[in-house]
């Protein structure tokens, strides 16, 4: 038939005027475009996408590459592997404070910080200590023992205990101990204290004279002493030392009865004593450490500081943690409203805790300055964080510790002081021991049923879709290539794992980015069954495509996000795959096939939909093109059955 | 695979068409027994929960070379190191064997390690204890309902707001909740263990499967508003030819997600044993196959039948049902007026250019003849063809001047 309105029905011509002129049977121009390919505009498009994609590529490889070469710790080449594929112990332990409630997001931190500082005292090295919901998972590669498990989850809480003995422990040729904790009568020190300050000057002979004496001196003397307290100058003559011959001394004061004063060296026993000559805080930090922390409360004990740098024998507890209401950092305010710009500092009591402190200073003070007894030790986890002498008796419930701190020493300590006054118990919630060999054997089953499954993909891709499969199969190695990349930077950067979970994701990903191809090409193929030429029919099926694969996208990507805000661990990881597999799918899909396709599609084999292309309009039950120019289309050839006369859209080639 | 693309266009142009919406009460049905064959197995078997939810400890020697007599021997090591408790021996593959037993201490765990590796005479290392508190696999799933009880908050806003009617999102989140219902009845009848690696299949199946119906939506929403448009169709059947169109795209995208998984879990099965993986790959076989059908079968027809109460969409119906009622008749007519033509030679032609109009005599007259033996068209395209059952052109029949104004589509 030949319809002559011309006029309307190119309107309804895609791309209308140029169109014809584009068309293959015009060989000159079409072969002059084609020649050209940077400058025919319907390439320049999908060209500087696709170099987008590879400067994408090359850029997140360049960053694996550089983490690798300069980044500190250094990156790893391959994706890093969660606990269960590399094998090691996991324990999720729920922090719970005394009251037996579960505990605040800072609460949590903090507990997470006390659990890392247990780990990495244990020396073992990339031990993942990380936040699981209101729990604490740590993740230790390898087998540790029992009783490092056993340490992970005691409890935590800081103390204050009187001092009766404290000693440095002198590595070869260094310098003692820092000004702020007080300088101990060790045998140089003694003599420097000696020259410079009278009232020590009696004591420090004292140590000095005894510094042969026996150790079983102290208590009988302690006996004869008793009630002479807050009188320097009397204590000095009864001051006694015990000292070993390399590395302790200690002056003793008078105590009052041991029933009222936590100070009374009495309470030292000759097994405690005996305890502290062995103690060796530079080789068995984390044993004594640990006894120290299940010591009961109302006993003395042995502990070292926590630089391991000195040592000492503590009363009871008379103070704890949890009456403390704050730890600060600051710089040192003097009287007028100066700043002194020394750091300090300051802790804050409750009621309750104010008025045991200021018992406990009043009574400390009575001890003679530079004397051992006359400091308290803060205790945490096991160990002596500070040891600061006492000034002034503080009844007002907020001390001030001062001493050489740097800005970052008086925040830390602050912060340990902060998480002492926390009382957090640890309860084990799984402990699991994961045998590399098994986690190796289900990565490696996992990855080869990926790849088998993967080629059965691109054996069905290739079946449905011929030589667009192969666009497919290409999209879907590139998504994995990206993947691999984003996994490993992200598992240098944010300490991402890829655990099973994760990998099952990824395997899953395959299905859902393929999806997109699919719903991709089958938009083009209802757009060439339309009648409507390839070229055409994919901007148009990109078009309705685009809509489709976005809405869907969005919808998984918000799965992924609520589930990795909302759960832990392993759904967690998962989410994280999910959410990453996503955001590749869209990039592929926009940056890669479609691009790729529109080139292909100015190609003869696709655009003219040759054999095998993937698109014949034969096969698609389309006819090659029912417009033969000038107006005129080819009617099809059969008129659907149970119609009168063939559809509009398959006179003029389709709906646009 | 040509019979399969065959079958494509068909599906396509509506020439061959499954009744996806017509027949819903069948799909109903289906969907109500198997709804109701998992609550049976849901309520009537339980759940069979894993060792993360009741808690207990799992050990697994692995790499076992004597697997005779496997399971009294290991329960002999358990039963000297720690007593009264219930003890399960399970041989996994070929060389692991898996023992389960009540809660211990972290000591005792080790004891048994140790004693575990003797008896079997393996390393240590390849004897694995987990211990699991009980409230472990209960706060996993906690969460994971929590975040699932968000995650359809937002779905529902989300996709209320993109397709402009809430009634698909409640469609959708039907067709989710059947899915992932189904799926865990499945679980329940199998007896296969939940562990929380199957909680993270069970959501997935929900992302799979709300993915999976937006993708059909999405063309029916584009078939329904053109429709609603041109007054072609009714609602259900727009939404039915939209359902068609997307059969093929259905078939392959469950196909390519279903093979990986099929691979898993047939490596699963055979060579790995119970784990992760081979949990994950129970529900999401499962989960695909059926969120694939439900998208289909259950969602589409869900909506039409939630649409079709609507004033707007039965009056669009009620448009279609007229027009086609008045076509008919038109046809009637026609095939009266033929009737006519056939005893009367002159035919009736309105004039409109004067050159069709003698085609259109011509063809006309040639038409007489036609009707009675029914033959093709001719399609050369020069001449002016000649439609059967229609003496003239319509272009020519109308004529320029009374042309009714055509709806421009899109």
């Amino acid at each position: 038939m030949s319809t002559s309105v011309p006029g309307r029905l190119e309107e309804d011509l895609p791309g209308s005027g140029a169109g014809t002129s584009r068309r293959v049977p015009r060989p000159a121009a079409g072969r002059k475009r084609r020649g050209g390919g940077r400058r025919n505009p319907r390439m320049r498009g999908p060209i500087r996408t696709l170099t987008a994609l590879l400067v994408l590529t090359i850029a997140l490889f360049a960053g694996v590459g550089a983490a690798h070469l300069w980044g500190t710790p250094k990156g790893s080449l391959t994706p890093q592997l969660g606990l269960d594929l590399a094998g090691g112990r996991q324990v999720v332990l729920a922090p719970r404070t005394e009251a037996g409630q579960s505990v605040s997001p800072e609460q949590l931190d903090q507990a997470i910080d006390i659990i890392r500082r247990r780990v990495d005292s244990t020396g073992t090295s990339e031990a993942e200590v990380s936040r699981l919901g209101s729990n604490v998972s740590v993740a230790i590669p390898g087998n540790p023992t029992p009783a490092q498990l056993e340490a992970l989850s005691r409890s935590s809480q800081m103390v204050f205990r009187p001092v009766l003995v404290a000693t440095p422990v002198l590595p070869a040729g260094s310098d003692p101990l820092t000004p702020r904790e007080l300088p101990l009568p060790s045998e140089q020190l003694k003599e420097q204290v000696e020259q410079l300050s009278p009232p020590t000057t009696v004591e420090s002979d004292g140590s000095g004279d005894s510094g042969s004496s026996g150790s079983g001196d102290d208590a009988q003397q302690t006996d004869e002493n008793r009630g002479g307290e807050r009188l320097p100058t009397s204590s000095q003559d009864q001051a006694a030392t015990t000292a070993t011959t390399d590395d302790a001394s200690q002056t003793t004061e008078a105590p009052a009865p041991p029933a009222t004063n936590p100070s009374d060296l009495t309470q030292i026993t000759s097994e405690i004593q005996q305890q502290f000559m062995e103690a060796d805080c530079a080789a068995n930090a984390t044993e004594i450490a640990d006894a120290a922390a299940a010591a009961p409360a109302d006993q003395p004990l042995v502990v070292c500081s926590s630089e391991g740098d000195e040592k000492y024998i503590l009363g009871p507890v008379e103070l704890s943690g949890s009456n403390l209401e704050d730890a600060t950092a600051g710089i040192q305010q003097l009287s007028q409203g100066v700043v002194s710009g020394i750091w300090e500092v300051v802790l804050t009591f409750d009621d309750e805790g104010s008025k045991a402190f200021a018992a406990t200073t009043s009574r400390l003070m009575g001890y003679q300055p530079g004397a051992a007894q006359n400091r308290f030790a803060m205790v945490l986890d096991g160990e002596v964080i500070s040891a600061p002498t006492v000034n002034n008796v503080i009844s007002n419930g907020i001390a001030t510790i001062s001493g050489n701190f740097t800005p970052e020493t008086a925040q830390t300590l602050a912060d340990q002081l902060k998480f002492g006054a926390l009382p957090l118990s640890f309860e084990v919630q799984t402990s699991e021991q994961i045998s590399p060999t098994l986690g190796g054997e289900q990565l490696r089953w996992g990855l080869i049923a990926g790849l088998i499954g993967m080629v059965l993909v691109f054996a069905f891709m290739l079946v449905q879709y011929h030589a667009l499969g192969l666009v497919a199969i290409g999209s879907l190695l590139v998504a994995a290539l990206l993947t691999y990349g984003a996994v490993t930077l992200l598992g240098w950067a944010t300490n991402f794992r890829l655990t099973m979970a994760g990998v099952t994701g990824l395997i899953v990903a395959i299905g859902v980015t393929a999806d997109s191809f699919i719903v991709y090409f089958e938009r083009v193929r209802d757009e060439v069954r339309a009648g409507r030429p390839l070229r055409y029919a994919v901007d148009t099926g990109w078009d309705r495509a685009r809509r489709t694969i976005i809405i869907s996208d969005v919808v998984n990507l918000i799965a992924a996000a609520v589930l990795y805000a909302l759960s832990e661990s392993g759904v967690k990881a998962f989410a994280f795959t999910l959410g990453l597999t996503t955001v590749l799918d869209l990039v592929i899909v926009i940056m890669f096939t479609h691009p790729l396709v529109s080139i292909l599609a100015n190609t003869s084999f696709f655009g003219e939909g040759r054999k095998w292309s993937g698109m014949e309009p034969e096969r698609l039950g389309a006819k090659r093109s029912t417009y033969l120019g000038r107006g005129q289309f080819r009617e099809p050839d059969v008129v659907a059955p149970g119609r009168r006369r063939h559809t509009r859209e398959e006179l003029e080639g389709g709906v646009v | 695979m040509s019979r399969f693309s065959q079958f494509g266009n068909d599906l396509y142009t509506g020439k061959r068409s499954i009744d996806v919406v017509g027949r819903r009460g069948l799909w109903y049905v289906v969907s109500a027994v198997l709804i109701a064959v998992s609550l049976l197995g849901l309520f009537a078997r339980g759940l069979n929960f894993g060792i993360e939810f009741s808690g207990g400890t799992e050990l697994r020697v692995l790499g076992v070379t004597q697997m005779d007599d496997y399971e009294t021997r290991a329960r002999e090591v358990v039963d000297s190191a720690v007593s009264g408790e219930t003890t399960e021996v399970t041989r996994i593959g070929d060389d692991t064997v898996r023992v389960q037993t009540g809660e211990m201490s972290a000591t005792e765990a080790e004891q048994l390690r140790s004693d575990l590796s003797a008896e079997f005479d393996v390393p240590v290392e390849s004897v694995t204890s987990s211990l699991v508190g009980p409230s472990w696999g209960q706060s996993v799933t906690q969460r994971a309902l929590v975040a699932l009880g968000v995650f359809l908050l937002l779905v529902t806003v989300v996709l209320t707001l993109y397709f402009r009617t809430w009634k698909m999102a409640v469609a959708a989140l039907v067709a989710l909740v059947h899915d992932v219902l189904f799926t865990v009845g499945v679980y329940a009848l199998l007896g296969i263990e939940v562990s929380p690696a199957s909680v993270i299949g069970f959501l997935t199946i929900l992302g799979y499967s709300i993915y999976d119906t937006i993708v059909v939506f999405d063309k029916v929403r584009e078939n329904t508003e053109r429709a609603l448009d041109t007054h072609e169709r009714t609602y259900a059947e727009a939404a039915n030819l939209a359902v068609n169109q997307t059969f093929v795209r259905s078939i392959n995208t469950s196909v390519v997600a279903l093979l990986p998984v099929l691979v898993i879990l047939v490596v699963g099965v055979t060579l790995i044993g119970p784990g992760t993986l081979v949990d994950l790959a129970w529900a999401l076989a499962i989960g695909i196959a059926v969120g694939t059908f439900s998208s289909i079968f259950i969602a589409t027809p869900l909506l039409v039948h939630l649409r079709e109460g609507e004033p707007g969409i039965k009056k669009h119906d009620a448009t279609v049902s007229r027009r086609r009622a008045r076509g008919a008749s038109r046809a009637e007519r026609r095939a009266a007026a033929r009737a006519d033509l056939v005893t009367e030679p002159e035919p009736e032609v309105e004039t409109g250019s004067e050159a069709e109009a003698g085609a259109a005599a011509a063809a006309a007259a040639e038409q007489t003849s036609r009707v009675l033996t029914s033959s093709q068209p001719a399609s050369s395209p020069g001449a002016a063809p000649a439609v059967p059952g229609r003496p003239l052109h319509p272009y020519a029949q109308r004529g320029p001047r009374n042309q009714p104004r055509r709806k421009r589509r899109s």
